[in-house]
């Protein structure tokens, strides 16, 4: 009996439960609804809820504990000098089990016992299945009987559904504090696995990165995991980013706040957003086809040597890709220093330009650092422009047509390939995204100190 | 401001320094005048750098992609022989899909060309069509068996080489020995051509077909399906929870410290950078529960929690620009908090909570790094059945043909995110064309 039956079931019978708990609600009062306390549907309600909650929640329980239940049972039937074979050769005997149970093609000779715990998993599996289906549709049933028994017009169904329906939202609401707490657990945990491998004071402060990735697995292939030349390589490129990004980004905010006209504007300031829209992928790959051979042929032309993928690629590209994200933060700012202040620079013999860069851009400076430091977290967190276009050597240099390597391509490249989960190799990347996630965070969190802090108040 | 208005002030009333102060006055008008125009010239220009940029983006790839949505094709005339074929009597269904369909399609592709025995000439000569040609005569014969005898014309796919080049995008002037399509090759195309046998149609394969390496026969069938799955995990887990967890944190949180915790949790998790999503959808969803790798449904669960702060952050601006005299005029006739929201807040607020929504599914659309992580980068060839089967991603997919290293992906890759494009267009679209319609001002 498969999960999705049991589902079906269950749903049927609160359905069931809905139509028949609102026809008693009404039977019991001859149809007045008015002699109810609450509307015949919340009665309905009722019945359907404490029908399905119960099953549902044990169907739950049930598939979380049946894998590992039935997994110790499998273990358990095995022959003894099996069992007591070490932990990687057991492991793989018990794919085989798995993979044999589920009707997957096996590699190599199986022996007999193998044969029968796979047919004895398959037995297992179908049993708990027809219980969990017996009980689940059971209590289903008990549900719903017992609720029905219990409608009657005093009964206060109406109050009873909104605190059910109140949970739900909080529960929903939780959801969301979830996902921050699986992120730091899941990285921190692996990471901390990482650091039982790899002392951290060699993986923050080593300045090679070199892991070693034909030799995982073998005990011989130490590695090494310098985190610093991916840091600066995110850095460098981040930093080109911005060079281009902050002066283009802040002046067109400027021109399009202070001297365009309304038509100007209402059409240039979405074309700009645009270029926030477009997938990253993209970009990544009108760097690497586009862009970078340009620059190769240009610095061919003037003697300089620009590898295809370079950090002046991707930083350009990158810088353009956050533009709108500096120019619209900063528009809103410019926007919100009060005209007063304008016209005060203007009576005093002030250019506009002078009542600009002396006034308006002082004035609304601390919202466009706050700006330019959120643009800046989103350049470190960027992937898929350096995939493509920086390159995977990993170095330190200051040449921006070098390519380098950064934080973010290095987890993509250490969980890519088929590696098995407990080497250094892979959980290295747990190690990178940590620091990543705990970077990233910490400058949100520092551009909204220092607009709050430093924030003008007018009026 | 301070010193220069100290300045002007501190002129004197001696004539001659008042003229100098003149003289000295418009040439420095002049600078400051100068400065001003200067300073709106650098403002235009960021704003030409970033339109152009944003022109020169979209240029180069509609000229690079164009092409690829048709396909060079060559007509030949197929001899349907039935002892080339290798059958016999009348063929059942499952011998006519065994039959030697390449053998009857190599020996009338000699016989067009009029290529001898010799050996280096013949593999030339078949290079000129697709590994995949034989299957389209096959899917023919199948869906008409009584053409076994006869001779079809037939359109069939060109090699990703031949089709390269007939397109312009290899030059005919570059050395022989450096190109994929030899002399020969070139002097029976353009014999081929000159009989009206090559053509370029329309390249159904590009929107239907799978992964293959053959450049000809790869299609974003798969990809497209499995964004599509993707959008429905996105769209049923995402909206409703967004929705509700909008809901509390708006009108039945109590102002207290968790609730404070859940609302900066939100704004920043619509700041971590994404690929973190796909770590997480690693370590928990792939690790702890078992998933399967490569499955849109895990996909689909990473980008809904991507998705997640968007939605909920766009809900509680819709349900925030409900005015309170509806919820009061409803409480006032005896509705509870729960029936004012159910029956009036949320349906006042659906088209701002339906453009947020949008909105963020365009932008989970367009994610690539996440994917990665959960094992979408995945060579499948057949359509995934259900959200559970391995499929790709339509930006995975152009990930993947971008690092292709044939000449012929750079066109295929370009018109894939010409698709991607065009399907975040529409999206965005439908946001603003809602929000539009449906937008009201209390």
């Amino acid at each position: 009996m498969s999960l999705s039956m049991t589902l079906t079931v269950i749903v049927a019978l609160a359905l069931a439960g809905f139509f028949a708990g609102r026809a008693r609600a009404l039977m019991v009062v001859q149809g007045r609804a008015q002699e109810l306390h609450s509307r015949p549907q919340y009665y309905g309600w009722v019945v359907a809820l404490t029908a399905a909650l119960p099953a549902l929640a044990l169907l739950a329980l049930w598939s979380v504990g049946h894998d590992s239940v039935i997994d110790g049972m499998v273990r358990g039937g095995l022959p003894a000098d099996v069992r007591a074979l070490p932990t990687d050769k057991l492991g793989l005997i018990l794919t085989t089990i798995d993979n044999l149970a589920h009707g997957r093609a096996v590699a190599g000779e199986v022996p007999d016992y193998a044969r029968a715990a796979a047919a004895r998993s398959t037995s297992l599996v179908a049993t708990s299945r027809w219980i969990a289906f017996a009980l689940c549709v059971a209590l289903a049933i008990g549900g719903f009987l017992v609720a029905y028994r219990t409608v009657a017009p005093p009964m206060r169904a109406r109050n009873t559904v909104e605190r059910v329906m109140l949970s739900a939202l909080m529960a929903c609401s939780a959801i969301a504090v979830l996902t921050t707490v699986g992120i730091v657990f899941s990285m921190l945990f692996e990471t901390l696995h990482f650091f039982s491998l790899v002392s951290p004071l060699d993986f923050f402060f080593g300045t090679v990165w070199d892991p070693r990735f034909a030799a995982a697995g073998s005990n011989d292939s130490a590695g090494q995991f310098g985190l610093l030349p991916l840091l600066w390589g995110t850095i460098f490129i981040s930093l080109i980013a911005m060079l281009v990004a902050v002066p283009v980004g802040l002046m067109s905010a400027i021109y399009l706040s202070e001297y365009a006209s309304r038509a100007v504007r209402a059409w240039v300031k979405p074309l700009l957003e645009i270029l926030a829209g477009i997938p990253t992928v993209v970009y990544g790959f009108f760097a690497v086809t586009t862009l970078g051979p340009l620059f190769r042929d240009i610095g061919g032309g003037l003697g300089l040597d620009i590898s295809a993928t370079s950090a002046l690629t991707a930083g350009v590209v990158m810088g353009v890709m956050i533009i709108p994200f500096v120019s619209s933060l900063s528009d809103d700012i410019i926007n919100a220093v009060p005209q007063s202040l304008r016209d005060g620079s203007y009576a005093l013999g002030a250019t506009h330009s002078e009542t600009i860069r002396r006034v308006v851009f002082p004035a609304a400076l601390p919202g466009i650092v706050g700006s330019v430091l959120l643009a800046t977290s989103r350049a470190i967190g960027e992937t898929m422009i350096v995939v493509m276009a920086a390159g995977i050597a990993a170095k330190l240099t200051v040449n921006p047509f070098d390519s380098v390597t950064t934080v973010t391509v290095k987890i993509v490249s250490q969980l890519t390939g088929d590696l098995e989960f407990n080497s250094p190799q892979t959980l290295v990347a747990f190690a990178l995204g940590l620091t990543l996630f705990v970077v990233t965070l910490g400058l949100n969190v520092y551009a909204l100190y220092i607009v709050r802090k430093y924030r003008e108040q007018y009026d | 401001m301070t010193d220069i208005a100290a300045d002007s002030f501190s002129i004197t009333s001696s004539d001659a320094r008042a003229r100098n102060a003149r003289a000295l006055d418009s040439s420095r008008l002049r600078a400051r005048y100068g400065a001003e125009k200067r300073f709106r010239v650098y403002g235009a220009a960021a704003i030409v750098f970033g339109l152009v940029f944003l022109a020169w983006l979209f240029g180069s790839l509609v000229i690079q992609g164009t092409g690829a949505f048709r396909q060079t094709q060559i007509r030949v005339a197929v001899e349907l022989d039935a002892g080339e074929l290798g059958l016999s009597g009348t063929p059942d269904r499952e011998a006519l899909e065994k039959a030697e369909y390449q053998a009857a399609l190599r020996a009338s592709l000699r016989k067009t060309l009029g290529v001898g025995s010799d050996r280096g000439e013949r593999r030339d000569a078949y290079a000129l069509l697709s590994n995949g040609a034989d299957l389209e005569i096959r899917s023919r014969v199948l869906a008409d068996p009584s053409l076994v005898g006869k001779t079809i014309n037939l359109w069939l796919t060109a090699g990703a080489d031949v089709d390269t080049m007939l397109k312009g995008n290899i030059s005919r002037d570059v050395p022989e020995n450096k190109r994929r399509v030899n002399n020969r090759q070139i002097a029976w195309l353009d014999k081929l051509a000159a009989d009206g046998r090559v053509g370029r149609h329309f390249n159904a394969n590009l929107f239907t077909k799978g992964a293959s390496s053959d450049a000809e026969l790869a299609g974003m069938g798969v990809a497209i399906v499995g964004s599509l799955y993707m959008m429905v995990v996105v769209l049923l887990v995402a909206l409703p929870i967004g929705v509700a967890a909008a809901v509390y944190l708006e009108e039945f949180a109590p102002r207290n410290r968790w609730t404070d915790v859940i609302e900066v949790n939100i704004n920043n998790l619509a700041a971590v950078p994404s690929i973190v999503f796909g770590l997480l959808g690693l370590a928990i969803f792939l690790n702890v529960f078992g998933m399967p790798r490569s499955a849109p449904v895990v996909g689909g669960l990473v980008l809904a929690l991507m998705t997640l702060p968007v939605v909920i952050i766009a809900t509680r601006a819709a349900i925030k620009a409900v005015p309170p005299s509806i919820r009061e005029a409803a409480l006032g006739v005896g509705a509870s908090r729960m029936q004012v929201i159910t029956h009036h807040v949320l349906p006042l607020a659906m088209p701002g909570i339906l453009t947020g929504t949008i909105i963020g599914m365009a932008r989970a659309l367009g994610e690539t790094a996440p994917l990665l992580l959960v094992g979408m980068v995945a060579f499948v060839v057949s359509q995934p059945a259900t959200p559970f089967d391995p499929a790709t991603a339509l930006p995975v997919q152009i990930y993947m043909w971008a690092g292709a290293s044939e000449r012929a992906f750079v066109e295929r890759t370009s018109a894939a995110i010409l698709i991607l494009l065009a399907f975040l267009i529409t999206m965005n679209a439908t946001a603003v064309i809602l929000r539009r319609k449906f937008e009201r001002r209390w």
